[in-house]
């Protein structure tokens, strides 16, 4: 008897063994063809990402605007009313001639009507809007999603606005009694722009210098 | 071993068991990316080459494996492929790969791929589970085409829009425009009329299969009078 059962456990311990051999090299060898592809397509998917971002940047700060590379002139700083989820946020900088220009906000509204909405809003150096782009949203398709620009031209109600113009207590949409139109069956989603455009703005208004001086994570200086 | 029949294959895939149609498999995908043309074409393709590669591997080592293992070894093998295909089209076909967003990771736990790899490739030899994959594969593609094309039309009264994001810029003005200043219409787009969609073509399906065997019984009574 013990001599059967402690054979039975022999038997059960190769079969296992020999599981985990098989299970190990198939493991290695799909890894390893994962990694190999990782490898062969990196690059090209950074160099995707910085074309798409420059790409949005360029939307709202053209390049005859500007003289500095954009995707290296950034900052990544900490600001408690802009912050998403205590997240720190980037903020692009235009310069010409080393004279700030325009600085691009990459920010998400936290309060979308289907969850957060990614952000660049742009403010030139007079604390004027140079333009609001929504990068990525989930919002109703047909209702909420005439913020993006290829849909309407809603979101440029903005260009050109600053906290003056309209007036501080007019930075809502029209149904809360203020000056932006919302969308044809969506408030939600337009106030939340409206929200966090305004936000932005009295963050730059309040933080101009420090902006556009901040030593930059790629390391250009300031002015 | 009998030899394996392309013909039988083909059907199979496109129609007597469509996986989208007949086997009812994968259908979130399915439903969630099937609101333009180009977006089901996108995943479409992306799950037909998962299926050909997955399908060809495991017949290649379906000796070597043992009963037990198979499961887990399917799996890594479909999610290696899923992996592979997901960072070359971030790689190259980087917005339509924004916009298929998580449907493209999401093709591991897309049933009809280890359903084929079970049920047929484990069983069959390479040549036919690459016939099996790709006729399989370019089944649910056909359905995904049909239900993105009937409701882009519907929806936003256009067919192929954005094909640049897949064909390259050359391709941005292939989109057709059916109805000009079309409203919308806004169920279409939006989960609901995908289900009323696919029950649609499951119904058409049904009737059409119907009225050929009802045709295919006349002759039969025709050619033999006794079986009445």
């Amino acid at each position: 008897m013990a001599m059967e059962s402690k054979n039975q456990n022999n038997t059960i311990l190769q079969n296992i063994w020999k599981a985990g051999k098989a299970l190990a090299v198939f493991a290695m060898v799909s890894s390893g063809l994962v990694a190999l592809t990782f490898l062969l397509t990196e690059d090209q998917i950074a160099e995707n990402e910085r074309q798409a971002l420059l790409h949005n940047l360029h939307e709202l700060v053209p390049p005859h605007l500007h003289d500095n590379d954009l995707y290296t002139d950034n900052i990544t700083i900490d600001a408690p009313t802009l912050n998403y989820r205590g997240k720190a946020i980037t903020i692009y900088r235009a310069r010409m001639e080393n004279k700030p220009k325009s600085a691009i906000f990459s920010v998400i509204a936290p309060d979308g009507y289907s969850g957060a909405i990614k952000l660049l809003v742009a403010i030139n150096h007079d604390e004027t809007v140079a333009g609001v782009r929504v990068v990525s949203h989930k919002e109703t398709p047909g209702l909420g999603d005439a913020i993006d620009i290829q849909k309407s031209d809603w979101i440029r109600i903005f260009d050109n606005k600053s906290l003056s113009n309209p007036k501080l207590n007019d930075w809502r949409v029209k149904k809360d009694g203020g000056y932006f139109d919302q969308l044809t069956g969506a408030t939600i989603t337009p106030r939340a722009i409206v929200k966090m455009s305004k936000k932005t703005l009295e963050y730059f208004s309040k933080n101009k210098i420090a902006v556009f001086e901040a030593r930059s994570d790629y390391g250009n200086t300031g002015l | 071993m009998e030899t394996p029949d392309y013909k039988k294959l083909t059907t199979n895939g496109f129609w007597h068991n469509n996986p989208a149609l007949i086997q009812l498999l994968g259908l979130c995908p399915l439903l969630a990316v099937s609101s333009t043309f180009i977006n089901a074409l996108g995943l479409g393709i992306a799950t037909t080459l998962v299926m050909i590669g997955s399908n060809v591997t495991v017949s290649l080592i379906r000796d070597n494996i043992k009963q037990e293992l198979r499961i887990p070894i399917f799996v890594l093998i479909i999610a290696s492929f899923v992996t592979i295909i997901e960072l070359s089209m971030n790689a190259y076909l980087h917005e339509l790969y924004n916009i298929l967003g998580i449907f493209i990771p999401l093709i591991v736990t897309n049933c009809v791929i280890i359903a084929r790899v079970e049920a047929f490739a484990s069983k069959n030899d390479v040549k036919s589970s690459f016939v099996d994959g790709l006729t399989m594969g370019l089944g649910f593609t056909a359905v995904l085409l049909i239900l993105g094309s009937v409701r882009e039309i519907i929806g936003q009264g256009t067919l192929f829009s954005q094909a640049h994001l897949m064909f390259g810029e050359s391709f941005r003005d292939v989109q057709i425009t059916l109805v000009s200043d079309y409203g919308g219409f806004l169920l279409a787009i939006l989960p609901p009329g995908a289900f009323i969609g696919l029950g649609l073509l499951i119904a058409l399906k049904n009737v059409i299969e119907k009225r050929r065997l009802e045709r295919q019984a006349e002759k039969s009574i025709i050619l033999n009078p006794d079986v009445s």
